[in-house]
């Protein structure tokens, strides 16, 4: 049976590769957002270095690209040479020996990377995945607005004091909504911030035997506000917002807080994109007991799988894409406040990109402070701060993320939400053979 | 040897269509009893019944089952009412009957995608979507379509792409008529409900069987209109055995109990078929 199928594959995949031409074809597999799009244009620079390397591009949106990426790397396609996978996929795919380690040359400064961003990317110290770009979360909000209301907002300020101020600013009939956060089900949408509130909560996702942690204290407290937040200071239609959605509404003026990515900064100050891009101010997220995990921790990154037919030449492009030099090749094409952020200590030292960046010094610091091998207040026995990294999240993420919309909604409690979430847990962790 | 002849000209045919369809199935059913997770390749080693154990017992069984006939039988119900009215409007001559009938059949030639994304974000947004703006025009508030009624949301979406379908079938049905037996029913004094009672809608039982029949297959697999509105959600209100499957396969990487879902799907396609047959089969046989 397994034969067939993979004699089929090799046909197919025959057929493709016979089609090659003299020059290398690079197959590079990324995710269609801003910072990717710009590197395919800027891939025209590294094809005149490389005079024998030709790249082809296959662009999908995360949630396909994750897909069409597992399925080919389990089924050993070889569809790809590079792939940008994300902190949570890195150490899983070391670790089942899916990726090659990465050798990158004197002049890439290894060093030169920001440690925890680092440390997300290795496994037994070795480096599997480049990054291109990292973020954290952090706090944006309207300083005019919070100004009239006669409040501040620090670094670090407690929940109750984002909501005390959201209710303070929300003014619907004005078009403005307190406080805007994700609502979108996904692993990766609304459950990155959710867990990251739980973690500040002093939750975790799983305590040191597996053991889910849904239906704990933390997570009760953490889930309730969000809710009461949403549900009292939000815009309409929050469960199906995410990042993008989000950062349409809060560049239209009609968001006064907002929780997110600290990549969403660079957007959101943009006076060509932006109405409200000069009343923009930041501050480190919110907690309750605990800072541990209260900003979440990402990054995009490139990384070569075992079945590349090209090793070589995907690790000469992976060097250019993530080396300073291509930071400063963006910054000449399209200005400092464009460049791939969140990855290097020499771009927070760039004199210009303090500058053009007004975010810089906020994005930087959620960065350092986000620990994924120490995210939470109790020891945790997974590495990631809003993830686990381990196969099994992806699920139970998926499970949890729908459970909590319907919590937003009102169509089931906070209590039953997280009841379900931590069945579905449970049973994944089981079918996981983590217990009996 | 007369029997042999056209037997054996026949062969290759009955062959590719067996392995079109049959190694699929076997594949399908020889994964659904191994232990497969894409996230841990390697050897299949037997897995008993435990597939099938996950995917009844998972959360979302119940709760897709109903909303698999849910969907189903609305949409069927919708889209025969409808076609047939539709069908009786457009039966008698008028001027531009005929661009009436091509707008009526244009939906049918559109991508379940494309409806999907259409509705979502013209219709069905809270904020910019046109049912938004009506309802702003007459001093309600917005309806956040897609997740106050998620289901009835899919039933529209998925009506609304099948009724041309219907339509269609209904007016070619309706033209072959008996002229006579309607006039003489119009001189012996039988007003249009009773028309409509005795001559139309009998006449049209064979063409609703049809309908009832491809629309059921078809139905039972809907994916692109949830896949690109809800995801499935909230909560478990939009997920259909088919999501399930595809959740099971491409979500959780788990091919295993996919296969067992898929099984089951096939099973419930051929029951749900097979009662139909025989109800349609009376129909048809008349």
């Amino acid at each position: 049976m397994k034969r067939i199928a993979s004699s089929a594959l090799c046909t197919a995949l025959f057929c493709v590769s016979s089609a090659s031409l003299a020059a290398t074809n690079l197959v590079i597999a990324t995710v269609n957002n801003g910072h990717m799009i710009e590197m395919q244009k800027m891939g025209k620079f590294f094809e005149q270095a490389n005079p024998d390397i030709k790249l082809k591009w296959v662009t999908l949106e995360e949630g396909v690209l994750r897909q069409r990426m597992t399925t080919d790397i389990a089924t050993k396609g070889g569809q790809f040479d590079v792939m940008t996978i994300g902190m949570y996929e890195t150490p899983i795919w070391a670790k089942k020996d899916w990726l090659m380690p990465l050798k990158p040359d004197a002049t890439y400064d290894i060093d030169d990377l920001l440690p925890s961003i680092r440390d997300g990317l290795s496994l037994n110290g070795k480096l599997y995945a480049a990054p291109f770009y990292g973020e954290s979360s952090m706090i944006m909000y309207r300083s005019d607005l919070v100004k009239k209301a006669g409040m501040s907002i620090e670094d670090r300020p407690s929940w109750a004091h984002i909501r005390a101020v959201a209710a303070k600013i929300h003014d619907p009939a004005k078009g403005v909504y307190g406080i805007c956060l994700r609502g979108k089900p996904g692993w990766g949408d609304n459950m990155a911030l959710i867990t990251t509130m739980a973690n500040s909560f002093g939750g975790q996702l799983f305590d040191m035997k597996w053991q889910p942690q849904f239906t704990s204290k933390p997570w009760k407290d953490a889930v309730t506000t969000y809710v009461d937040l949403l549900k009292n200071f939000g815009p309409p239609g929050s469960s199906s917002n995410s990042f993008n959605e989000i950062l349409a509404l809060y560049n239209e003026g009609k968001c006064g807080i907002w929780i997110d990515a600290t990549i969403a900064a660079s957007f959101v100050t943009d006076p060509k994109q932006s109405k409200v891009a000069d009343k923009v101010a930041f501050a480190q997220s919110p907690i309750a007991t605990t800072e541990r995990g209260a900003n979440w921790l990402w990054a995009w990154s490139l990384a070569i799988p075992k079945s590349s037919k090209q090793p070589e030449a995907a690790q000469k492009f992976i060097n250019w894409a993530t080396s300073k030099d291509y930071i400063k090749l963006v910054a000449r094409e399209a200005g400092w406040a464009s460049v791939p952020t969140g990855t290097r200590k020499s771009t927070y030292a760039s004199p210009e990109f303090m500058k053009a960046a007004k975010f810089a010094a906020a994005e930087g610091t959620a960065i350092a402070t986000s620990r994924p091998n120490q995210s939470t207040l109790p020891p945790s026995p997974y590495v990631g701060v809003q993830y686990a990294a381990i196969p099994e999240f992806q699920t139970i993420g998926v499970a949890a993320g729908q459970q909590m919309s319907a919590a937003l909604l009102g169509k089931v409690t906070v209590d039953q939400a997280l009841a379900v979430t931590q069945q579905a847990a449970e049973r994944e962790m089981r079918k996981g053979g983590y217990y009996k | 040897m007369t029997r042999l002849l056209p037997r054996t000209l026949l062969t290759p045919a009955v062959l590719a269509i067996a392995i079109i369809s049959i190694v699929p199935l076997l594949i399908t059913l020889y994964y659904s009893f191994v232990r497969y997770s894409m996230l841990a390749p390697g050897e299949h080693d037997f897995h008993g019944l435990a597939n099938f154990h996950f995917f009844f017992t998972d959360g979302a069984f119940l709760p897709a089952l109903k909303n698999t006939f849910v969907l189903m039988f609305s949409v069927m119900a919708i889209t025969v009412v409808l076609g047939i009215a539709l069908g009786l409007l457009i039966n008698d001559a008028f001027p531009g009957r005929a661009i009436v009938r091509v707008l009526l059949i244009s939906p049918f030639l559109v991508m379940p995608a494309v409806n999907a994304l259409m509705w979502k974000n013209m219709l069905l947004n809270p904020i910019y979507g046109l049912f938004a703006h009506v309802s702003i025009f007459f001093g309600a508030t917005p309806i956040d379509w897609l997740s106050e009624y998620p289901l009835l949301s899919i039933v529209m979406m998925v009506s609304w792409q099948w009724l041309p379908f219907a339509c269609l079938i209904f007016m070619t049905a309706l033209q072959s008529m008996d002229k006579e037996q309607l006039e003489a029913a119009g001189m012996d004094g039988a007003n249009y409900l009773q028309q409509l009672r005795y001559l139309y809608l009998p006449h049209l039982g064979r063409a609703v069987s049809v309908v009832l029949m491809i629309e059921m297959i078809f139905l039972l697999s809907v994916f692109a209109e949830i896949f690109t509105t809800t995801g499935g959600g909230p909560g478990f209100e939009t997920t259909t055995i088919t999501f399930m499957i595809y959740q099971q396969a491409l979500q959780s990487y788990d091919i295993g109990a996919a296969s067992a879902g898929a099984l089951f799907a096939v099973l419930l396609a051929n029951i749900a078929a097979f009662f139909l047959m025989r109800v349609i089969g009376k129909n048809l046989a008349k």
